[in-house]
């Protein structure tokens, strides 16, 4: 019978070191520990005033640092500031759009004002992501309102 | 000070014990972490900056997918119990202790009163088609299900979670829903994305 040259007949030891093995059980429960803690949902907190019909307990605010963002359809947003005969413009949720016009009534205006109103066709997402610019950009007095049938007009008289 | 030069000797550690222990470790957490609930309906959050983690218990949610139907539900066995009690009584619906039994069950649901006896014997849930609950104001169900949580369970926190797709109206009449009867503060379920840097 044929034999099988092991190339000397040296003896191997069979001792296998386990230190690889341990870092890598280790790092796979670092993993599912941090990967669980991540997928539990985030949640952005959101306070109403109280509902009130009561006209004269709705708090008069300063028009001057007042913007008005009127969320409509496709993404558009229309913003005005001040109450009286406003210049509308539209504007979009990229970077140069909507972020760029609050950070410019950031810089300019002491503690802005911002309102918040949606049309029936906005998306739910656009109400998310403006509020979430508010975050990022740093306004800190918003509010979402009803809107109102002068704000619908305006928006449809604008001419975009 | 001369240097002592202490003689090193190789220790070669058996690391079989750590490794099993490690892997027991795993297999705990592994065991350990909580299945989520299965909802009847896919919702795609929208993404938003914050990141305040939501609590794990005592969260009522109203789930509002992309064709705007309106799901509820609430955590707690019990709680849902006794909030199918007070809603029964409301609506005059009488419920078997077996439909109690499955309805406190299921993490969350969307069908008008008078499908729910239906939903909750019906033999294969999933294919079960869920209309969402009527929040129109001529029949506001929504508001009766969050009222009769609150009484099972007054510590309860409201979250909504919408779809990036739902039309805001049925988002507004949810909320107009709810702060009808005084709940102001309520937490709007969203994605993490990272926070994107100013100038």
């Amino acid at each position: 019978m044929a034999d099988l040259d092991t190339g000397g007949g040296k003896k191997v030891s069979t001792r296998v070191d386990m230190t690889p093995m341990v870092d890598l059980a280790f790092l796979l429960v670092t993993f599912f520990m941090l990967t669980t803690t991540f997928n539990k949902p985030q949640t952005m907190e959101l306070n109403m005033p109280d509902k009130t019909d009561d006209e004269s307990v709705k708090q008069k605010i300063a028009e001057s640092r007042t913007t008005t963002l009127v969320l409509a359809e496709n993404n558009k947003v229309y913003y005005y500031t001040g109450v009286e005969n406003p210049q509308v413009n539209v504007t979009n949720f990229s970077e140069t759009g909507l972020r760029k016009v609050l950070l410019q009534k950031v810089r300019t205006i002491k503690d802005p004002i911002v309102v918040i109103k949606a049309k029936k066709e906005a998306k739910y997402k656009n109400v998310v992501d403006v509020i979430d610019e508010m975050a990022i950009t740093g306004v800190k007095i918003y509010a979402l309102v009803k809107i109102t049938p002068e704000d619908l007009e305006l928006v449809a008289k604008a001419p975009f | 000070m001369g240097k002592i030069k202490i003689p090193r000797k190789s220790i070669a550690l058996d690391m079989t014990a750590m490794c099993d222990m490690a892997f027991l470790l795993l297999t705990f957490f592994i065991l350990t972490a909580q299945m989520k609930p299965q909802d009847p309906v896919v919702v795609d959050t929208p993404a938003s900056i914050s990141d305040t983690k939501l609590p794990d218990k005592d969260i009522l949610t109203i789930a509002i997918d992309a064709q705007s139907r309106v799901f509820f539900g609430i955590d707690g066995q019990f709680d849902r119990e006794k909030m199918l009690e007070f809603t029964a009584s409301n609506y005059k619906v009488g419920f078997t202790p077996q439909e109690i039994k499955e309805f406190s069950l299921m993490s969350s649901f969307g069908v008008p009163i008078g499908n729910l006896r239906d939903l909750l014997n019906a033999k294969d849930r999933d294919k079960f088609p869920q209309m969402g609950i009527p929040v129109d104001s001529a029949n506001n169900e929504l508001s009766k299900w969050v009222a009769n949580a609150r009484y099972a369970n007054p510590k309860l926190r409201i979250t909504i979670k919408g779809d990036v797709n739902a039309s805001f109206d049925v988002v507004e009449k949810v909320m107009n829903t709810l702060q009808d009867q005084n709940i102001n503060k309520f937490n709007l379920i969203t994605d993490l994305k990272a926070k994107p840097k100013v100038l």
